[in-house]
């Protein structure tokens, strides 16, 4: 057995070991003492920046703003800033315009925006911790409402709410010093206070710890809202807030940057591969907590709930509304990162989608790409081999036969079907509707084609007795596949019908287009 | 402009409809004991001021035309778009101080009306005198609060008056009150103790009435954000005068 260490030894890279002024001068009081140190040989260990806390810079241990005062750089979503690059606090001077304007969330559809600086989120702010900030207010003259700023870096009380509270066409000033680091949310805070976030008065401010965050390749600011509109989602026009439907937090929309499509295409991020890239992620709200992903990436690290920390290898990170994340990946294999709320019917049937293109050379070794295209059947695909095969050859050769249909259907049903309609056909009494013996099912093999290919949901009577249930579409079947099934289906257990042709299948897949979306 | 108006001290004035009083439930009660006020019958005029009486206004009374008073009184944007005299324009009169809209109905003999009086002929839709829990009249109002004022302001009683026969109280312009930061404590709002505060974020919700009425937060909020110097673009007045006792 080794020895153990001597219990009251620290080594240098504790945690403790960076602390501000006055854990520092508690150390040394100790070391006067006798005690053991903890100060790290100064020559071989980097300069670790010192970390202040909240109250050691409200009593002045980060020193006076030096220099004169800064324009701070306000940026529009999905830019930020530069790192401010400073190394003791300094004046800053922050002038934010509150805008109300009709802007498109989605194609086609309108809505009336209250913005902080004109964007949904609105601009981003950054700024060092010990900073002292003059922050300016404008209310926009032609704005129908009065506005004000809850800005979570502020201590104080309202986080400035109460001194910014501006009418049309004035502005407003208060100051403050930035004690705490990380990354906060600011918002509207007037009565009512959900309806002015609802409308978009959310963005970030970023409050860098003395030596800044480490240095990445690209930097993007990206934040979720949830929209709450008279229409249904996608119903065009210019579209008014819901009230109602806001307070039952049931969304018509749930949006990166205050809109559909406002991450995607020729909008979406970009990077190359190699670089690191870090993403200030922010959710506005008003109700709904986010689960941020990025498909087809691990976040090497992420600073959750935007504060000093930083967890690493994380998949979905969870954001409150009114809080933030920083999330960091390198970019390994070009290509497109779709970015989501992983409470997928807001990404699929709400807009939570946003894009993230990697252009650069392949790296076969982190992601090979596509390299093999099988049917993957599970458990329940044994042996489906061989009649599959016999069926496609026959197909190619011109002389399918009604048998070798059944027989290749039987193996695909197995796999694909069984799992509802259960081996027997005879489904679940209640729940998924019977195909033996099933009367809706014989009665027309056209409907039974567009079934399987675009998904039955609703209301359908089957043999006198009513279902109200979901089947998904079965885009993933090819022609062959579709068919060889439903002539098994309508050959089996008691059921007699002729064979279902793939060019039937081709010919109602062309007829019945899906909407976008519905197969992915 | 407006319906059967009469001269008084050179001005033209509007109408004034009798409003019988009733009562009321105010968003913030000044007394949580109280929540239900009683108002009293008055006398309110059936449209706000226009430009073209407004104009009457300060050729009668010139301490009050643009860019004289001082700035106690009125702010920068006091009669900011004021071009030249138009007493026939029936567009609303906006950009105008509290103060100056006190001068302007204390030279009509009348005086600015009370946020209890506003209030509640303001809960009247053209159908009903009370339509506070009509949600499509409330949505209608919200509508309108929540549109950007980018259109010029068209005339008064374009639209449909309402249940008391008074035109619009809602859709064209915000109105000054008597007493519009009567929410808050006395005193500079800005600097004010819990009660200011308590009117920021969720709290705000704390002490209101109904906090589904977002209308009636919004015009709380609205007032709240004022001081008796400011104007605004979509701000305007219109005076009320007391029921003569018999």
């Amino acid at each position: 057995m080794p020895p153990r260490p001597p219990t009251v030894r620290r080594t240098s890279s504790a945690p403790r070991a960076r602390r501000g002024a006055l854990s520092l001068s508690a150390a040394l009081l100790l070391a006067s003492c006798g005690a053991p140190t903890s100060k790290a040989p100064a020559a071989t260990t980097p300069a670790e920046p010192t970390i202040y806390t909240a109250a050691e810079v409200a009593a002045g241990a980060m020193g006076a703003p030096q220099g004169a005062p800064i324009q701070a750089v306000l940026t529009a979503p999905p830019l930020v800033p530069p790192p401010t690059n400073r190394t003791a606090p300094a004046n800053v001077v922050v002038n934010l315009e509150v805008v109300e304007k009709t802007m498109p969330i989605s194609e086609g559809v309108d809505y009336t925006f209250w913005t902080f600086g004109g964007t949904v989120p609105g601009s981003f702010i950054r700024i060092r911790q010990g900073d002292h900030v003059e922050f300016h207010l404008q209310n926009h003259p032609d704005n129908k409402m009065p506005h004000n700023i809850d800005l979570h870096a502020v201590t104080g009380p309202g986080g400035g709410a109460a001194s910014s509270f501006t009418a049309p066409g004035h502005a407003s000033q208060f100051s403050f010093q930035a004690l705490n680091p990380g990354l906060y949310v600011y918002h509207c805070a007037t009565a009512p206070v959900g309806m002015h976030v609802a409308n978009g008065m959310y963005g970030l401010i970023l409050v860098e710890p003395p030596g800044g965050l480490p240095p990445v390749d690209r930097e993007y600011y990206v934040m979720q809202g949830d929209w709450y509109t008279v229409g249904k989602y996608r119903e065009k026009g210019l579209q008014p807030f819901d009230m109602q439907k806001a307070i039952e937090e049931n969304a018509t929309y749930v949006v990166f940057n205050g809109a559909e499509g406002a991450l995607v295409g020729d909008n979406a991020l970009q990077a190359k591969v190699g670089e690191r890239v870090r993403i200030y992620v922010g959710n506005g709200g008003p109700n709904l907590v986010s689960s941020f992903h990025v498909i087809g990436e691990i976040f090497d690290k992420v600073y959750f709930e935007g504060g000093d920390r930083f967890q690493t290898n994380v998949q979905t990170t969870m954001i409150p509304a009114g809080g933030s994340a920083i999330v960091e990946y390198i970019v390994e294999a070009p290509g497109t990162y779709v970015l989501v709320d992983h409470s997928l019917f807001r990404a699929f049937n709400k807009g939570a989608v946003g894009m993230m293109k990697v252009t650069g050379g392949d790296n076969l070794v982190v992601y090979s790409g596509k390299e093999v295209d099988s049917v993957y059947l599970a458990d329940k695909a044994a042996a489906t081999g061989a009649p599959v095969a016999a069926a496609t050859a026959a197909t190619a050769a011109g002389a399918l036969t009604l048998d070798q249909q059944i027989a290749a259907g039987e193996r695909l049903f197995a796999g694909t079907c069984s799992t509802c309609h259960q081996a027997d056909g005879k489904g679940l009494a209640g729940v998924f509707p019977p195909l033996a013996g099933s009367d809706w099912l014989m009665a027309d093999a056209r409907r039974s084609v567009g079934v399987v290919l675009n998904g039955l949901s609703g209301p359908v009577t089957v043999n006198d007795q009513p279902y109200n249930s979901v089947m998904p579409p079965m885009s993933q079947l090819n022609d062959d596949e579709v068919a060889h099934i439903l002539t098994y289906v309508r050959n089996s257990w008691g059921n007699k019908g002729d064979a279902v042709s793939p060019a039937m299948v081709a010919e109602v897949r062309k007829e019945t287009p899906r909407s976008v979306g519905a197969a992915h | 402009m407006g319906a059967g108006q009469t001269i008084a001290a050179g001005l033209a004035l509007t109408a004034l409809v009798e409003i019988p009083g009733g009562t009321y439930r105010p968003l913030y009660p000044a007394d949580p004991e109280q929540p239900v006020v009683e108002v009293a019958p008055f006398l309110l005029e059936a449209h706000p001021v226009t430009v073209g009486q407004y104009a009457t206004f300060v050729r009668v009374q010139p301490r009050w035309a643009p860019g004289v008073p001082p700035a106690v009184l009125a702010d920068r944007g006091y009669l900011g778009a004021w071009k030249v005299n138009r007493p026939a324009d029936d567009r609303p009169v906006t950009e105008v101080s509290w103060y100056a809209a006190r001068a302007y109905c204390a030279a009509a003999g009348r005086r600015l009306p009370t946020e209890d009086e506003w209030e509640l002929v303001a809960r009247a839709s053209p159908t009903q005198r009370d339509a506070s829990a009509d949600p499509a009249w409330l949505a209608e109002i919200l509508a309108w609060y929540s549109a950007p004022a980018t259109a010029p302001l068209g005339p008064v009683r374009a639209g449909r008056n309402n249940a008391w026969g008074v035109w619009d109280m809602h859709g064209l312009v915000w109105e000054w009150v008597e007493d519009f930061n009567n929410a808050l404590v006395a005193g500079d709002a800005r600097e004010g103790g819990e009660e200011d505060k308590a009117r920021f974020c969720g709290v705000g919700a704390i002490s209101a009435q109904d906090v589904r009425d977002y209308a009636n937060f919004m015009r709380v909020a609205w007032r709240s954000s004022l001081r008796g110097e400011m104007t605004t673009r979509t701000l305007g007045f219109r005076c009320a005068a007391d029921l003569e006792t018999p």
